[in-house]
């Protein structure tokens, strides 16, 4: 390994002219639960780590009923999981937060660096998607906004630009008799990467019955977490019978995608993204009833 | 910025503030054992699956492989040697030992720790909730039972006494 320098800037100026130019030999840092190993494993040949944690901006974490969730790229997700606001009104995005690992790799983990990282498995990413997530990003150009479903381009690859570095994820407001859901299937109870998973957002007409609008997406069944507007379609004025609940999961089914690995074959896969859309959409109508 | 590859890192450790040159390219894991003597925190995996070089970091248990060691400055670590009060065992250690927690004895500072910060956070755990804190710590040899045996007769001891 060659030499590494290091530096923690503490305001996004400095942060970005370290970055501007450097290319891909200057690694962004935050819980450092993806970056360290693939450093160390020789995966990012690095000769600077700049550490985002002591950047102001980045450490944002606030709700407001009319402008909804701002969640710092640098926050944990233990710091995001003791946010009751964010638990009251996105379990599913903290439920999927909350699977990312140990209890030590929580203390660490970002959402930001979830999606960053570019894992077709990442967990936190199919929740953002479902919410209308928009992740604001800086650059030496000025910032810009892309939205969540579009920030995942490959294995791997962002639709962030060399020297840009992602500020903030705003999940937009809900409306009332709204909540979403998570769900994803590994082999032990803790401490796997996802075979597959689904995320379910979605709103309630005021009879707390009827499906109003609802969003799906899926995980690790696609080169990126996907959306399935089709699962949403079939789920959207219908109450959780079996014939819609059915033809989500068909959709779900239909739109994935994946490969065979150790972790499972491609047919098991199609059918687990079927199951857990179902399951998900459940849970997601009973909180939304519940609310 | 600094063009230095190394650096002098100065944290707080077990209280005591410490200073250490350290290669930028050092784990916290790599400081404190190598660095700074304290050999009680182990190396398992270097990847975040084994939990045996558990620290607390700021108030909460991290992975000391997974910490650069330039991310220490200014930080409070405490590592499992600050565990006992001079000669006296947490009640956790000697939970361990009446249990016979350990074997090999690898896991059980990275167990140590970890359990104290969930005493910390809920001090009644249910079995549930100990083995799903204690998911990032493995062990190969006690089969685990033992381990969340004396980790809840801990807390019931620390509850009993703090009455
Ligand atoms: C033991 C273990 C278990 C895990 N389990 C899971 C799991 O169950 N589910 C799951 O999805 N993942 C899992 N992971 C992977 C990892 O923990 C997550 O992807 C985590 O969310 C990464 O966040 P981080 O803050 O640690 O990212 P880092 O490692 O700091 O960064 C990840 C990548 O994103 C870049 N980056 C980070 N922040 C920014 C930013 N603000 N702007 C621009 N680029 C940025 C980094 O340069 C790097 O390329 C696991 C990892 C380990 C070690
Ligand atoms: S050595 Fe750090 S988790 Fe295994
Ligand atoms: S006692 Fe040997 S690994 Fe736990």
């Amino acid at each position: 390994m060659k030499p590494l320098q290091f530096s923690a800037p503490t305001s996004l100026d400095e942060a970005l002219s370290l970055l501007s130019g450097a290319g891909d030999g200057a690694g962004v840092l935050s819980g450092g639960t993806d970056l360290i190993i693939q450093y160390r494993e020789g995966h990012r040949a690095l000769g600077q780590m700049v550490d985002i944690k002591k950047i102001p901006e980045l450490n944002v974490l606030e709700f407001d009923p009319a402008s909804g969730l701002r969640l710092g790229a640098a926050v944990s997700c233990a710091v995001l999981g003791e946010f009751a606001p964010a638990r009251r009104h996105f379990p599913g995005l903290v439920e999927s937060a909350e699977l990312i690992g140990s209890t030590q790799i929580q203390s660490r983990a970002t959402v930001g660096g979830n999606l960053c990282n570019g894992s077709p498995a990442a967990d936190s990413v199919c929740s953002l998607m479902v919410l209308n997530a928009v992740c604001i990003v800086a650059g030496s150009g000025g910032k810009r906004e892309i939205p969540a479903v579009e920030f995942m381009t490959g294995p791997g690859r962002t639709a962030l630009q060399a020297g840009e570095l992602l500020l903030e994820i705003r999940v937009p407001p809900p409306p009332p008799n709204s909540s979403d859901a998570y769900l994803r299937f590994i082999p032990r109870n803790e401490m796997d990467i996802a075979v597959a998973g689904a995320a379910v957002a979605l709103t309630l007409e005021d009879d707390k019955r009827t499906v109003k609008t609802a969003s799906t997406a899926i995980c690790a069944v696609a080169p990126t977490p996907l959306m399935v507007p089709e699962a949403g379609a079939a789920l959207t004025g219908a109450q959780m019978d079996d014939a819609a609940l059915d033809a989500a999961a068909r959709a779900s089914e239909a739109a994935a995608n994946p490969i065979s690995d150790m972790r499972g074959t491609v047919e098991f896969r199609i059918h687990l993204a079927g199951v857990l859309t179902r399951r998900a959409a459940v849970i997601a109508k009973n909180r939304a009833a519940a609310n | 910025m600094s063009m230095d590859t190394k650096r002098i890192v100065t944290a707080s450790i077990n209280g005591a503030e410490i200073s250490v040159m350290a290669d930028n390219r050092m784990s916290l894991l790599e400081m404190l054992r190598d660095a700074a003597g304290l050999t009680g925190t182990k190396e398992g995996c270097m990847t975040g699956d084994c939990g045996a070089c558990s620290v607390m970091m700021n108030g909460r248990v991290v992975d000391s492989c997974l910490v650069m060691a330039a991310e220490a400055e200014g930080a409070e670590i405490e590592t499992v040697e600050g565990i006992a009060d001079g000669k006296n065992l947490h009640p956790l250690q000697r939970k361990f030992l009446e249990h016979a927690a350990l074997q090999c004895g690898i896991c059980t500072p990275g167990f140590l720790v970890s359990a104290k910060a969930l005493l910390e956070k809920n001090p009644d755990p249910s079995d549930a909730e100990t083995r799903y804190w204690l998911a990032g710590n493995l062990c190969r040899c006690t089969g685990y039972q033992q381990i969340i045996d004396a980790v809840r007769d801990a807390a019931a001891e620390m509850r009993s006494s703090a009455k």
